[in-house]
């Protein structure tokens, strides 16, 4: 198995679908593919410049604001990111609402803080941020794609199923535009990632 | 050397153990500058593109109701607020509101206001007036069209708030939006009637409420009173209908 930062949490230690990190954006902004996409971008250059920033000065966090320290640097970050949405992609962060900004509260943002950028020097962060960003944005784009196909007969808005309404053959799941959908798909998800590798289930748990 | 001395305070602080409370208090004060510091630059830098889209939204708004309405372009008209006179320039001056008057809840209000006319020739058809007030918990921003009597509401759209989502922000909706179509909005002595009710509406003054979002159906019914009170466009409309334009 790979040792390495950047490949780690793509598969073998997927913040999703191992760890169950981040399950209530990846819920909310995987309607459409272009949201996934957008909230993807969002949480790549959050946690990539968290996780630098945090490792750089690491050796003079104070252990008492530690938390306060890595919340202040990941906000400024998410505030950074908000505005840059709405004034370059004002439609799509009107649709992405409150859930950029939850950002801050993404376990998997000041999970790996805490657990990788205050241990390790900052180039093996960047690369364990980037890491476990690409992990979660796959998970995104991939359930997105599936919701968006399967609720809209779309994928970035451009028509792939010919809907009955427009005289085709597809009928719209309206499920598939509902929040449930989403834990379906990861439920799914999680168990064909743990059936090729079933090093990943949990242990049973003794009585 | 200052340079040198500089070097080595900043060397002292940083070789401080990090139990240290002026450390902590340091290192805090330093984090939360950095971080303010970059959130305001970027927020400086991208002003122009935010403020460029909030407006075009506005724009967008007032296009639709133009649209919906099928009537021919607007001409846009500046207004002194207090006399009710065309300006040729607009002033940026603001005057304060006593809290008695100020039903909108705005604390000020411009001088120069901004009405868009619709004429069909020389005859006045419509007049659109942007308004806002505070609904429940924020600034409702939207525009208010009257017919040709300026007694009888066209149309009233929303286009900015943040009110409670399924509640108080359903007054986004445009089912909830005609209901205010042919209602009247003053009485035979010229008192503002029309208003939002709990409840079913009943009458030419009255518009059904939200179920749950009283306090923004308030905020509504006093942001229209207030405009077109005599601290609002009151005086504006009241020159027009003396010209006869009404």
């Amino acid at each position: 198995m790979s040792t390495n930062p950047l490949v780690k949490p793509i598969i073998a230690e997927n913040p999703v679908t191992f760890q169950v990190l981040g399950i209530c954006s990846a819920l909310a902004v995987t309607t459409s593919l272009s949201t996934s996409l957008v909230m993807s971008a969002a949480l790549i250059f959050v946690l990539s410049l968290s996780n630098v920033t945090i490792s750089t000065i690491r050796a003079h966090i104070p252990n008492s604001i530690r938390l306060i320290v890595q919340i202040t640097i990941i906000a400024s970050l998410v505030i950074i990111v908000d505005l840059v949405l709405q004034a370059y992609l004002f439609e799509i962060s009107k649709r992405l609402s409150v859930f950029v900004g939850l950002i801050v509260t993404n376990c998997i943002v000041l999970g790996r803080a805490e657990a990788y950028a205050m241990k390790n020097s900052p180039w093996p962060s960047l690369l364990d941020g980037i890491g476990n960003a690409f992990g979660y944005a796959w998970i995104l784009l991939l359930i997105g794609s599936v919701r968006e196909l399967l609720a809209a007969g779309t994928l970035m808005g451009h028509e792939v199923f010919v809907l009955v309404d427009n005289g085709g053959w597809f009928t719209p799941l309206l499920l598939m535009a509902l929040p449930p959908s989403a834990f379906f798909l990861l439920a799914v998800l999680v168990w064909i990632v743990r059936t090729i590798r079933p090093e990943q289930a949990e242990q049973e748990e003794q009585v | 050397m200052p340079d040198q001395k500089r070097v080595n305070i900043w060397r002292a602080f940083l070789n401080r153990p990090n139990t240290d409370s002026a450390k902590t208090l340091g290192v805090a004060f330093l984090v939360a500058l950095g971080c303010s510091v970059i959130v305001s630059l970027t927020a400086i830098y991208l002003k122009p593109l935010l403020d460029a889209n909030r407006l075009r939204e506005s724009a967008g708004s007032l296009v639709e109701i133009v649209d919906a309405l099928g009537v021919p372009v607007p001409q846009v008209r500046l207004v002194e607020r207090t006399s009710g006179e065309y300006l040729s320039r607009a002033t940026s001056d603001k005057a304060a509101l006593d809290p008695d008057q100020d039903l909108a809840g705005l604390k000020e209000v411009e001088n120069t206001l901004t009405a868009y006319e619709v004429r069909d020739g020389a005859r006045l058809t419509l007049v659109i007036l942007p308004v806002r007030g505070a609904g429940y918990k924020s600034t409702l921003h939207g525009y208010l069209a009257l017919k040709a009597d300026l007694n009888t509401i066209a149309a009233l759209t929303f286009y900015q708030q943040d009110e409670t989502p399924g509640m108080g922000a359903r007054i986004m909706e445009k089912k909830w939006q005609d209901l205010w179509r042919d209602k009247k909005t003053a009485d035979a002595t010229g008192a503002i009637q029309i208003r939002v009710v709990t409840g079913a509406a009943s009458g030419i003054y009255e518009v059904d409420g939200i179920s749950g979002a009283t306090r923004t159906g308030n905020g509504v019914s006093n942001l229209v009173k207030f405009w077109l009170g005599t601290n609002g466009y009151g005086p504006y409309l009241a020159r027009l209908k003396q010209q006869g334009d009404g």
